[in-house]
């Protein structure tokens, strides 16, 4: 909507990369509409609040519903709009310290639930709408504006933690790979089940991790990114733990379990068992 | 009484004193004298949590409703599920109830701590009931039974309520057979066993208490309504209300005095296109309906106090993007955790303004059960109607009040529903300063909802121009509220007495017994607290006086009303209880008196 629209006046830094992550959005957005016959206005995009957040807005191409809602509550609120219309396509955008911070809270519920939304968590392991403090991801020892003397909590580790509380579909990407992020992303929206992308996408202003990621042959700097070999299991539990146990960032689909019926179907299973009363009725209940 | 004469005895005027000496003549005319039967009473069942003593007075209330008589129950609970001091109390009336009476005909007092904490509310020639387990300190007519053991002689150890029922029906000579076709009709379905055993309780309860030869008075024939009735809590009517209305998306979470609200969907709320679930918070909860009325569905969520704030910034949301949902807030006592299980109406500044940042959310406070069940209908369309949050205020003593009530017309409410967008794509959602069609997902029209501030298409602006118009807009949607229903009696009265919320009952009360003494005083009330309605303001901003009894600390209604130019006061009481009526009259009388003198001045 931004380039269409002159009053919309934010924008992201030369290099961040929530640019690749909203061409992958995009891309699996379109991808889905030549695969489907959903129309655009049948996806809606909840979207946390800070530099993550303003993904809705940045969208090119036909637009899907949006909310940009608050901070840390893109999940509850994504959890209204699917029970409200569980035909939706339910997408959820926010960054670390929106996701893993203040809205931590919220994930455990939605993998327990098994809701059937996909969460795109943006990770720059630090906050940069507000310049540069510290996030759940940013590093022990790290220095930023709100630890000058270095981060004295450990950090935590995302893709563990989605596979400890029971998320049923687990995806790690790198924003520097739109077209696979892209297939990541649209697998997720496909999931019956809740499903986390959890994205590297550095913040060149505060924490410039591009070089830590990929790796730079000239200063003997090796890449932590890696992809996941195509003889791997995604559906062996034990595998993604080991996977996730072994050093460096893995990209591709860590872990589906398809088996768990996902929170629409449990809801059916027990609309269909509960004996429908009209208002009349319940209201019978109290006459005397 | 003598609080009346001790506080304003010497200094008041000669008119003052007449007036309040016809009260204090009214008070103490024996409601079952000697020559006209008595006409109400009241029962106070005291105990510990879990001896049963809310089955009891529901139960009394129930027997008295259905063979015509009108009822009312008021309950106060510890914060824990056994033990600790409980107490309910139900009055009985041949016409209908507005308060839960000031003094006690009966005081049943299951344990000595019952009976000490409560026999001072005694009104004169009150009787006690006591469990033989102890023996009563003082000298009023006391009859000791116990119940327990009565019970078991009648052949099962649940009857021991049947016996205080058996009881208090002696004491003012009810037929015996209200109560057996009560029972026959509960238990019946259980076996002829259980029905002849509560028989058994209730005949033993009227032996024990006749043999005392203690008497209330004869209490009148019953004086049935010629419209149908129901029996409800004020939980239920407004559950009821807001299904009526068309509420099809509830998610909510525990806390006390909500819950029942929660419960109630838990169990009810099903059929096409419903969803209802326990959330992980407050937090989720307002978040969810935010997503759910977004999404198209008429979306309420129940709460109390501590809840409510966390809510805070999630109504902030709905009220900034314009999203039709509905919060109930259960007022309970005080900040924090406060008093979870008392009554107050302390929640009025936060319901208006809960949020940072300029709002003014709707706000409606039911007074009594039938109006719980019209503020649930008419919560629902004012969101459905603004396109944004509103409040439905109301408060522990009707949440669990038991009231018989007329039953609610189901065809003859008028149920509004959102102006939904039905155009194509390039919708400007949020143009102008009047509320707009709402797009729902799934159909064409799609925009962002932001709480950011945002232009036409909701994307986030700081232009000052654009957040001019959109704080205008939003405030702008009030007007589409200030056209409610009010009461007005006596409207020619310079001086106006004007509760709002449950305080409603005891005030009508105070209000009709200072009328009666010549008073000239004049009544107005409404439910729709903010906007208030137009007219209504119009009238109140002429008057010398407007009297709000309120409870709560601040006098947040009067402080409200002045606010709009209404020359308001306050009788304010903060103890976790509701009015007593007797108090009320003494008060509104003092605060008269006073205003009287700056007048004159």
């Amino acid at each position: 909507m931004s380039a269409k629209n002159p009053e919309y006046d934010f924008k992201w830094c030369p290099g961040c990369g929530d640019f690749g992550v909203r061409r992958a959005v995009e891309f699996a957005l379109s991808d889905r509409l030549k695969e489907t016959e959903e129309i655009i206005e049948n996806t809606v995009v909840v979207a946390g609040i800070g530099c993550s957040g303003n993904l809705v807005h940045l969208l090119e191409g036909p637009q899907p519903f949006g909310i940009h809602g608050i901070h840390g509550r893109s999940l509850p609120i994504a959890f209204g709009v699917k029970m409200a219309n569980p035909d939706l396509n339910v997408l959820t955008v926010a960054g670390d310290g929106d996701f893993l911070s203040i809205g931590m809270e919220h994930i455990a519920p939605q993998a327990t639930r098994n809701l059937d939304i996909c969460s795109v968590v943006m990770d720059n392991g630090v906050y940069g709408l507000t310049k540069g403090q510290s996030s759940p991801t940013t590093e022990y020892g790290v220095k930023t504006s709100s630890t000058p003397y270095g981060k004295v909590e450990s950090s935590i580790d995302p893709l563990k933690y989605y596979l400890t509380i029971g998320a049923t579909f687990i995806a790690s990407g790198y924003s520097s790979k739109p077209r696979d992020l892209a297939k990541l992303i649209q697998a997720g929206m496909e999931h019956a089940g809740f499903a986390v992308i959890h994205v590297q996408s550095p913040c060149t202003t505060y924490n410039d991790t591009y070089e830590i990621l990929k790796g730079n042959a000239k200063k003997g700097i090796a890449p932590t990114i890696y992809d996941i070999p195509e003889e791997y299991d995604r559906t062996d539990r034990l595998a993604a733990e080991d996977l996730l146990n072994s050093s460096g960032i893995p990209l591709g689909i860590i872990y589906e379990d398809t088996s768990r019926p996902s929170f629409t179907a449990e809801n059916n299973r027990v609309k269909e068992i509960v004996k429908i009363r009209d208002i009349s009725d319940l209201l019978s209940d109290y006459d005397f | 009484m003598v609080i009346i004469v001790a506080s304003i005895g010497s200094i008041c005027p000669l008119k003052i004193k007449l007036i309040i000496r016809l009260i204090l003549i009214l008070q103490h005319v024996p409601m079952g004298g000697y020559m006209s039967k008595r006409k109400d009473f009241v029962v106070r069942f005291a105990g510990e949590g879990g001896q049963g003593v809310v089955t009891a007075s529901e139960a009394l209330a129930r027997i008295a409703s259905e063979v015509g008589y009108y009822s009312l129950t008021f309950a106060t609970f510890p914060s824990q599920i056994m033990g600790g001091p409980t107490y309910t109390q139900a009055r009985i009336s041949t016409s209908p109830v507005l308060s839960p009476g000031d003094s006690l005909n009966v005081l049943v007092a299951l344990n000595e701590e019952a009976y000490e904490t409560h026999k001072e509310e005694l009104a004169e020639g009150g009787i006690v009931l006591y469990d033989s387990s102890f023996t009563p300190s003082g000298n009023e007519k006391a009859i000791g039974m116990p119940f327990d053991d009565l019970a078991k002689e009648a052949g099962d150890a649940r009857t021991a309520n049947m016996v205080m029922m058996g009881a208090l029906a002696s004491l003012v000579e009810m037929p015996e057979k209200y109560l057996k076709d009560f029972i026959e009709k509960r238990f019946l379905s259980r076996g002829q066993e259980i029905v002849d055993a509560n028989f058994r309780a209730i005949d033993l309860g009227i032996e024990k208490a006749s043999e005392s030869k203690f008497n209330l008075g004869e209490l009148d024939e019953p004086n049935s309504p010629d419209y149908k009735q129901v029996m409800m809590k004020g939980n239920d009517a407004i559950a009821l209300g807001a299904i009526r209305a068309g509420l099809n998306f509830y998610v909510g979470y525990p806390i006390s005095p909500a819950t029942t609200i929660l419960l109630y969907m838990e169990r009810n709320l099903f059929g096409d296109g419903r969803f209802v679930y326990q959330a992980s918070s407050e937090i989720e909860s307002i978040n969810a309906i935010i997503g759910g009325g977004y999404a198209g569905k008429k979306s309420m969520t129940a709460t109390a106090g501590p809840g409510f704030s966390l809510m805070s910034e999630g109504l902030g949301l709905a009220w900034m993007a314009e999203i039709p949902l509905v919060v109930v807030d259960v007022q309970r006592g005080g900040p924090a955790t406060g008093l979870p299980t008392k009554t107050e109406q302390s929640d009025l500044f936060a319901s208006i303004n809960p949020a940072h940042g300029d709002v003014s959310l709707p706000v409606i406070a039911p007074g009594t059960v039938e109006e719980c069940f019209t503020a649930g209908v008419m919560a629902l369309n004012w969101a459905e109607r603004y396109q944004g949050p509103v409040i439905l205020l109301t408060e522990m003593a009707i949440a669990e009040r038991v009231q018989n009530i007329k039953k609610p017309d189901l065809d003859n409410i008028n149920v509004e529903n959102r102006i939904v967008y039905e155009g194509n794509n390039g919708y400007q959602r949020y143009d102008g300063y009047e509320l707009s069609p709402m797009p729902i997902p799934g159909k064409p029209g799609s925009y962002v909802a932001n709480g950011s501030e945002h232009d036409s298409v909701g994307d986030t602006t700081h232009l000052p121009s654009r957040h001019v118009q959109m704080t205008e807009r939003r405030f702008g949607k009030l007007d589409l509220l200030r056209n409610e229903d009010f009461e007005e009696e006596h409207g020619d009265s310079s001086i106006i007495v004007m509760p709002w919320g449950g305080s409603k009952g005891p005030v009508m009360e105070a209000y009709n017994k200072l009328r009666e003494s010549g008073m000239d005083i004049g009544w107005h009330y409404t439910m729709y607290l903010n906007p208030l309605p137009e007219d209504l303001l119009n009238k109140l901003r002429s008057k010398d006086l407007v009297i709000v009894p309120e409870l709560n600390y601040q006098g947040q209604f009067s402080s409200l009303l002045r606010s709009h130019g209404v020359k308001a006061k306050s009788i304010t009481q903060y103890t976790g209880l509701p009015f007593k009526v007797g108090k009320l009259v003494s008060s509104i009388t003092d605060i008269i008196n006073e205003s009287n003198k700056v007048v004159i001045k």
